[in-house]
């Protein structure tokens, strides 16, 4: 773990020291420290209830909306600390894809790629509106399944496709990060393979962090993979190390179904 | 099948119907399900008759007075009416002041209700685990069950007293605001608490801050929700009585001064009632009232449909 944390420092994310605790003393994350590189996707694995999706969402403070939080630590994005920054901005730049696709029932499907921008009230020339829908859409692999039926309200798209779509709203920010909790555990096979396709696209332009309970998944697609477990980060490195060779124990134990 | 012939068949309910038939336990069971389901279709045939008794025995008796003077005219003085009465012709006039007043009260009313109780009811869905929250919503419950007429007198020593010096419209649309808000309250906040919490995360995850997010995703998405609490409400006092009978007494023409008087189809039914001339424009005035409500529900029916939720 401490190998991954001194290599060259190409990381893009540095969580240091991070705890966050429930009001009733319980530690969903324990002292977890890790640097997240540049442009590769970084998979949370864990049994349930390790903390993975507590962790993966303070990293654009989504765990805020927990009740009686309490956070200690820090995590800079670059020079800043993303705890003193405005959660408008980092959200902007962090964006995060859930487990159950949620694109806006009440939008049409241009509507919904640029609702960040709609949302947040920001003005744009209808030629910017259309260039960035396009984009967006090229990039997961929607456009030329919905190009005909942008201003439709979209019921008709499957489980896979709205999933590629949330994705879709969320690149129209440019964000640096992506964060995505299970994405594909909603999905039937043929979409989850998709959407991984998708991701590995992604990495060239952008980094992609995301929880998953599915080992095969995280080593399908990972560079990096994290092991958490009763909430401490109990294994951090390259996937193939850890799948190969885990150092702790307990990492060989779930990795070889021990527990789940 | 030996081994059923040396048991005891009474107390072995099987499954199979056809060898079973004979079977006690079964007939009973049978002719039990038999008789709840007949009862049931009973009375719902009673329910459903009762409402086209209902608008039947209206209908019949009050179509002769619904003409083009009805909805233009207002109503006629007692001795007009005298007159067509003995000479066997139809009521001359119509209830235009009771129509128009009953929708100037009801529109004032809601420009007061509709903000004050969707606002209250977006506040109590958000703060839903405070203390503070649970006593609102205990007063709108108790605000519900407070009597009409009640309502009229508050109305009467708000309003008709020391501001408009005298009956007026305000003073009734402030008493029929006053028994909307409850209604308007609570199905806001239940409209809002079936709005799926993910819609709300995909908005705060895209950094959109939290007032917008209840402007531009909640509200729209429980729109239909919305509406009909509306709907509920206005329907609810497009037929009350008692609290307009202390406020905007009535007015035999069609007002639109806020501090002057005005009438309503129902004040207009009950005035109607006690004249016995005028008796026969009870029934017409009742279907108005009915087909307005009516209207008003596939209107909002339609709204919705076409916004698609």
């Amino acid at each position: 773990m401490t190998e991954m944390n001194d290599k060259k420092d190409d990381s893009i994310l540095s969580i240091e020291h991070l705890s966050i605790r429930y009001s009733d003393d319980k530690l969903a994350v324990k002292d977890v420290s890790a640097k997240v590189k540049k442009k590769t996707i970084t998979a949370i694995m864990g049994p349930s209830g390790c903390g993975k999706t507590t962790l993966l969402r303070a990293i654009n403070r989504m765990h805020e909306l927990y009740p009686d939080i309490h956070t200690e630590g820090k995590i800079m994005l670059g020079e800043e600390n993303i705890y003193e920054m405005s959660t408008i901005n980092l959200r902007r730049r962090i964006g995060m894809v859930f487990q159950r696709p949620n694109p806006f029932p009440t939008m049409s499907i241009y509507d919904n790629v640029i609702a960040g921008y709609k949302l947040n009230g920001i003005h744009l020339k209808r030629s910017e509106r259309d260039e960035i829908v396009e984009r967006s859409l090229k990039d997961v692999a929607l456009w030329d399944e919905v190009k005909d039926s942008l201003h439709s309200r979209g019921n008709f798209l499957s489980g896979g496709q709205q999933q590629r779509l949330c994705v879709a709203r969320t690149l129209a920010f440019k964000p640096k990060i992506i964060l995505l909790d299970e994405p594909t555990s909603a999905l039937d096979p043929i979409s989850t393979a998709k959407i991984e396709d998708l991701l590995v696209e992604l990495k060239q332009e952008y980094t992609i962090i995301l929880v998953t309970h599915n080992m095969s998944q995280a080593a399908r697609i990972s560079d990096n993979a994290m092991f958490m477990y009763l909430g401490e980060l109990v294994e951090y490195d390259s996937t193939k190390d850890m799948f190969t060779n885990p150092r702790d124990p307990r990492t060989e134990a779930y990795l070889t179904g021990k527990f789940g | 099948m030996d081994q059923t012939t040396t048991l005891n068949k009474e107390y072995i309910p099987t499954l199979s119907d056809k060898e079973d038939s004979g079977n006690l336990l079964i007939r009973r069971r049978k002719l039990k399900d038999r008789l709840f389901k007949i009862a049931a279709m009973f009375f719902s045939f009673i329910t459903i008759a009762m409402v086209f008794l209902i608008i039947g025995s209206l209908l019949a008796k009050g179509f002769k007075q619904i003409n083009w003077a009805f909805f233009t005219q207002v109503a006629p003085d007692t001795f007009s009416a005298m007159m067509a009465k003995s000479s066997g012709q139809v009521i001359p006039g119509g209830i235009v002041n009771g129509i128009l007043g009953s929708i100037y009260l009801v529109a004032l009313a809601s420009a007061m209700a509709v903000p004050f109780g969707i606002l209250i009811g977006v506040y109590i869905y958000e703060n839903s685990k405070k203390r503070y929250a649970a006593i609102i919503r205990d007063i709108a419950d108790i605000l519900q069950g407070v009597p009409s007429i009640v309502i009229g007198i508050i109305a009467y020593i708000w309003i008709v007293v020391p501001l408009t010096k005298g009956y007026s419209v305000f003073a009734g649309s402030v008493a029929l605001a006053i028994m909307m808000l409850p209604l308007i309250v609570r199905s806001t906040e239940e409209s809002l608490k079936m709005v799926p919490e993910t819609l709300k995360e995909a908005a705060i995850a895209l950094g959109t801050p939290y007032y917008k997010v209840i402007l531009r995703v909640l509200i729209p998405s429980s729109f239909s929700g919305l509406m009909g609490g509306i709907l509920l409400a206005i329907s609810r006092v497009l037929g009350e009585t008692a609290p307009l009978m202390l406020t905007t007494l009535g007015n035999p023409q069609v007002n639109w001064h806020l501090e002057k008087p005005v009438s309503a189809v129902p004040l207009l039914i009950w005035q109607f009632y006690n004249d016995p001339n005028m008796v026969d424009l009870i029934w017409s005035s009742a279907i108005f009232l009915m087909g307005f409500v009516l209207i008003l529900n596939l209107a909002s029916r339609w709204i919705c449909a076409k916004k698609k939720i």
